[in-house]
């Protein structure tokens, strides 16, 4: 799975991270980033409205005994499929947004990126919440996030 | 459902947590509370404020922490959220797991009974009255509980009510339910 790009939306939308841990995109102008965050967080938003109600039950831990994987992205845009790229949605109970853009993949292709997701998840509580300095809801500058982030993509790759 | 819980808190608290010394974290705690009395020269109403405030950009914080390694999802009910509290929050943080008690008729407050509290194991309060009147001295829980539900939409009322520090039969912290900020709830889950 080829990990072309990886956006952080904090829970109003706001873009608070992206990286391109393998070329093949073409370099968007920083307000360029932020407006496609936003028209992402609104879209997902949206689809949460219109997609069916009483979907399965979400029996979430209790029902199950296994983790749900923190993903609570239940009802919103998932993923997306095209001929020339795959994105994938995780979304957090506290309203935290990855979004990993990928090369077009199978099926399976979701479980791995939801996976991605959830270790990059880890690394943002370890090496972004737990620096004194971040200031929550703010653009996310730590460089050991940003280490941690390639080894997490690139291990996949 | 709940031999669930405990099996998945066990794995936790054995294969993704940290440890550290747990002298050094009560000793760690311990300079922290005696230097809050020492700057706010044992106005102890203040020290309470200040380990609650500290304790909330804790709970704000450690929330993702908690949410990242246990993989939880959203609980269905305040009961629910009490177990995993306790039986989840508190056994992979502290590795203790308090009593949820004295439920409220409404099903709306609780309190979480510690047997053990792993921030006061050397403590004696000052010989002062005052201190064991008006000091909670492990009061940063409070703010982690509150900035921690907080950030999951629920709206908590937090207080420490009994303390063994204070000559109590036991260490008692009470929760009340506000209410369920919905409006705040991220679009996307059912």
């Amino acid at each position: 799975m080829t990990i072309y790009s990886l956006y952080i939306l904090n829970k109003a939308g706001g873009l608070i991270y992206q990286t391109d841990p393998c070329p093949g995109l073409n370099k968007l102008s920083a307000n360029e980033y932020l407006v496609l965050a936003g028209t992402l967080h609104g879209v997902h938003a949206i689809a949460s409205r219109i997609s069916p109600t009483a979907p399965t039950p979400n029996t979430g831990f209790f029902g199950t005994g296994k983790a749900v994987a923190g993903n609570c992205n239940t009802s919103g845009l998932k993923s997306l499929e095209t001929d020339a790229f795959a994105m994938y949605v995780f979304q957090t109970v506290t309203g935290l947004k990855f979004v990993l853009v990928t090369a077009p993949g199978t099926r399976a292709q979701a479980d791995a990126a939801e996976l991605v997701l959830c270790r990059i998840y880890e690394c943002y509580a370890d090496y972004v919440m737990k620096n004194p300095y971040y200031s929550l809801d703010m653009p996310i500058r730590c460089d050991m996030f940003d280490e941690k982030v390639v080894e997490v993509t690139q291990v996949v790759v | 459902m709940s031999k669930t819980i405990k099996a998945t808190a066990d794995d936790i608290w054995k294969n993704k947590v940290e440890k550290i010394n747990s002298e050094l974290f009560t000793l760690t705690y311990g300079s922290v509370v005696a230097q809050l009395c020492r700057d706010f020269h044992n106005d102890y109403v203040q020290v309470n404020a200040q380990l609650e405030r500290m304790g909330f950009n804790i709970g704000i914080r450690l929330i993702e922490d908690f949410l990242a390694r246990t993989g939880l999802g959203r609980c269905q009910s305040f009961k629910e959220t009490a177990e995993v509290v306790s039986k989840i929050g508190f056994k992979i943080f502290l590795n203790v797991v308090p009593l949820v008690t004295n439920w409220s008729g409404d099903g709306k407050q609780f309190s979480l009974v510690l047997e053990e509290n792993p921030l006061a194991e050397f403590v004696e309060l000052p010989q002062d009255d005052k201190a064991s009147r008006a000091l909670w001295y492990s009061n940063v829980l409070v703010g982690v509980l509150k900035g921690a539900l907080q950030m999951v939409q629920l709206e908590v009322d937090v207080a420490f009510v009994k303390d063994v520090l204070r000559g109590d039969d036991a260490t008692e912290i009470r929760l009340k339910l506000i209410k369920v900020l919905r409006d705040e709830v991220p679009a996307g889950e059912d």
